[in-house]
C-alpha cells in the first residue's frame, strides 16, 4: 500500500473569479492549512515597455493607461511627471490642480472596485451593486472630461489636453456631498458584519518588517502601521498645498487594509474639495512651444506655430540625455516611472515600478499557515491590478 | 545633509575600492559600483537604519555600448524621506550580477524580470526562472537587438511586417543586418 500522502497540491487560476484578472497560484495544502504558495504570473504581459521604446513621448501617454487600468490617471499622472522632470518644464497651477482633482477622483473609484469585489467574494452582493453604481458617477465625470470612462489619455506633457467642461465641477460637488453618507452606509454593512469581520480580523497578517523588506508600498504597507506615502514623502503636483492625513493600521491584518482604503476614501474626497475650492484660472497647458501644441487660434496667423505644430506632430519632442525617477502614490502604493533618455524623441527605457508587482510578492509569506479560504481574502485584501503586475 | 548623503558616504567609507562613479542630476543622486561591490553596498543600506527599502531594481541596455548593461537599484529612504539610485555596469559577453535576493526579498522577483527579459543572470539567487514570459520562450524581449515584430495572423491577406520595418529610424543603427533568424521561427520569405 502507497503511504497517505500528507500534503495536496492544488491549483488556483489562471481563470478564477477571486483573482481579479488572471493570477495563478499554486497551492500546496495539508487538510486545509496552507503549507506552500507559488504565485504564477505574466499571463497578461503585453511588452509594454517594449512598445514604449518604439513610439514618442507623446504617443506613450495612450500606452500608460492600460498597465493599471483601474487608475489610468495616475499612470498617466507619473508618465507624464517623469517626462517633464527630464525636460525641465513647469506646470500651471491650474493644470496641477486639475490633475490632483482627476487622480484623487479615481482613486476613490478604484477603492470602489477593491471594495465591492472584495466584498462579493464573501457573498456580501449588495456592497458589489452600491459601489459600482458610485464608481459609475465617477466614471461619468471621466466621460465628461476626456471623452472616456476608462483610458482617458486626457493628461498631456506640459499640462492637459483641455480645460474641464462647464458642468464638471457643480457635478463633482454634488457627488461628494453626498459621498459620506454612503461610504458611512457600506461601513455599516461590514463593520458590523459578523461574518466580515471574522473573516478579515487576523487574516494576512503581515508584519512591518516584512512589508519594507519586500518592497510593499501603499495600503499594504499603511496597514502594516508605516506611514509611507509618496504624496507626503515626495510632494508632487502641488499636493503640499492640501491638508490630509495618512491613515494607518496596527496589526497589519486584512481588516487593517480594508480600515486604511476606507479612511483614504474620505480623505481623497477631502483633497478633492480643497482642490475645487482653491482652483484656480489660468491655462492648463505649459507655453513652451517645444514641448506643447500650439493652440489653434494661433495656426492662422503665426508661421512659427505653424512650424512647432509640424514639428510636434511628425517628430514629437526631444528631452535631454538623462534618466530620472519619478513616482505618483497610485492607489496600490508607489508608482514610478524610470526613464532614460538619449536626446531623440524615442526613450531608450521605460521601467514601470509597479505596486502590485511588488505587494504581491508578499502572498506567500501571508497565507502560508493558514486557511486555504484565506486565500481568498489575501488576495483581495492585496488589491492587485493584474495588468500592473504583468505590464 | 539628505539621508541619501549619510549612506553615501558609508558605503565610500566602507567600500572605497569599489565605487566607480559618483554624479546627481536633476537632483537625484546616482552611484555606479563595480559588480563585486554590489551586494556589499545593498548590505550597507540594509542596516543603515532609516528604514531604508529597495523600491525597485532593473536594467538598462545600452546596446552597441559596452558594458552594455546597467542594472539599477533603486532605494528608497522612507524616514526622512530621500532617494539614492546605484548603479552595476555589466559586460554584454559575461551578463552576470551577485544577486541580492538574500538581503531584500523585495528583489526576488525583481531579478527573476530582469533575468527574463534582459537575459543578465543574478548568482546565488534561489530561484532563478522566466516570470513573465513562458518557460520556452527564446530570447530575452527588452534587448536592444531582439527587434519588435508584428504577431503573426491565422488568416489570408496580412503579411507581417519584417521586424526591421518596425525598429524606429536612429535605434536600428548598429543592429546587425539579421539578428532575429535565430530565435524567430518564421520562413524567410516574409522578410
Amino acid at each position: 500500500m502507497e503511504a497517505a500522502r500528507e500534503t495536496l497540491t492544488l491549483n488556483m487560476g489562471p481563470q478564477h473569479p477571486s483573482t481579479h484578472g488572471v493570477l495563478r497560484v499554486i497551492l500546496e495544502v495539508a487538510g486545509e492549512t496552507v503549507v506552500g504558495c507559488t504565485p504564477v504570473i505574466g499571463y497578461l504581459h503585453t511588452g509594454i515597455e517594449k512598445e514604449m521604446e518604439y513610439r514618442t513621448y507623446h504617443q506613450n501617454i495612450n500606452l500608460v493607461d492600460r498597465i493599471e487600468y483601474l487608475a489610468a490617471f495616475h499612470e498617466e499622472l507619473a508618465y507624464v511627471l517623469a517626462v517633464e522632470k527630464l525636460l525641465g518644464i513647469d506646470v500651471p497651477k491650474r493644470a496641477q490642480y486639475i490633475r490632483v482633482i482627476l487622480c484623487e477622483l479615481n482613486r476613490i473609484a478604484s477603492h470602489l472596485v477593491w471594495l465591492g469585489t472584495s466584498a462579493l467574494e464573501l457573498n456580501v452582493s449588495s456592497v458589489y451593486m452600491y459601489c459600482f453604481r458610485d464608481r459609475e458617477e465617477i466614471l461619468d465625470l471621466f466621460e465628461m472630461v476626456s471623452g472616456q470612462r476608462m483610458m482617458p489619455g486626457y493628461f498631456r506633457i506640459g499640462g492637459l489636453q483641455w480645460d474641464l467642461p462647464d458642468g464638471f465641477v457643480e457635478r463633482t460637488r454634488a457627488f461628494l456631498d453626498d459621498f459620506p453618507r454612503r461610504i458611512e452606509e457600506y461601513e455599516t454593512l461590514l463593520n458590523d458584519n459578523l461574518i466580515w469581520r471574522q473573516r478579515y480580523e487576523g487574516v494576512a497578517v503581515l508584519p512591518k518588517e516584512d512589508a519594507l523588506s519586500y518592497g510593499c508600498t501603499g495600503p499594504v504597507l499603511r496597514g502594516s502601521g508605516i506611514p509611507y506615502d509618496v504624496r507626503k514623502a515626495f510632494p508632487y503636483s502641488s499636493y503640499e498645498d492640501f491638508a490630509f492625513d495618512v491613515p494607518v493600521g496596527k496589526n497589519g491584518d486584512a481588516y487593517d487594509r480594508y480600515l486604511v482604503r476606507m479612511a483614504e476614501m474620505k480623505e481623497s474626497r477631502r483633497i478633492v474639495l480643497q482642490a475645487l475650492d482653491r482652483l484656480p484660472d489660468g491655462p492648463v497647458l505649459t507655453n513652451d512651444r517645444k514641448v506643447a501644441l500650439p493652440p489653434r487660434h494661433e495656426l492662422v496667423r503665426s508661421m512659427e506655430a505653424v512650424i512647432h505644430h509640424f514639428k510636434l506632430v511628425s517628430e514629437g519632442i526631444h528631452p535631454p540625455k538623462g534618466e530620472v525617477y519619478v513616482a505618483v502614490e497610485s492607489p496600490r502604493g508607489e508608482k514610478g516611472y524610470y526613464i532614460v533618455s538619449d536626446g531623440s524623441n524615442r526613450p531608450v527605457r521605460v521601467r514601470v515600478r509597479a505596486p502590485s508587482f511588488y505587494n504581491l510578492q508578499a502572498l506567500p509569506r501571508m497565507v502560508i499557515g493558514s486557511l486555504l479560504s484565506d486565500v481568498i481574502v489575501a488576495i483581495a485584501s492585496l488589491d492587485i491590478v493584474l495588468g500592473d503586475v504583468d505590464r | 545633509m539628505g539621508r541619501s548623503h549619510s549612506l553615501l558616504s558609508m558605503i565610500q567609507e566602507r567600500l572605497p575600492w569599489g565605487i566607480v562613479e559618483e554624479s546627481s542630476s536633476r537632483g537625484e543622486m546616482t552611484l555606479v559600483v563595480a559588480r563585486e561591490a554590489i551586494l556589499e553596498a545593498l548590505s550597507i543600506a540594509k542596516e543603515a537604519g532609516g528604514p531604508w527599502m529597495l523600491t525597485d531594481l532593473t536594467a538598462v541596455d545600452r546596446f552597441p555600448a559596452e558594458p552594455r548593461f546597467e542594472v539599477v537599484y533603486h532605494l528608497t529612504c522612507l524616514f526622512p524621506p530621500d532617494r539614492l539610485r546605484l548603479k552595476v555596469q555589466v559586460p554584454g559577453l559575461d551578463p552576470v550580477v551577485p544577486s541580492v535576493a538574500v538581503i531584500w526579498p523585495s528583489a526576488n522577483w525583481a531579478e527573476r524580470e530582469v533575468y527574463d527579459l534582459y537575459g543578465i543572470r543574478f548568482s546565488g539567487h534561489p530561484d532563478l526562472r522566466r516570470i513573465l514570459l513562458p518557460d520556452d520562450w527564446e530570447g530575452h524581449p527588452l534587448r536592444k537587438d531582439y527587434p519588435l515584430s508584428d504577431e503573426p495572423v491565422e488568416f489570408r491577406g496580412v503579411e507581417p511586417k519584417p521586424p526591421a520595418k518596425i525598429v524606429p529610424k536612429g535605434k536600428a543603427e548598429g543592429i546587425s543586418a539579421n539578428p532575429f533568424g535565430s530565435f524567430d521561427g518564421r520562413d524567410e520569405g516574409a522578410r
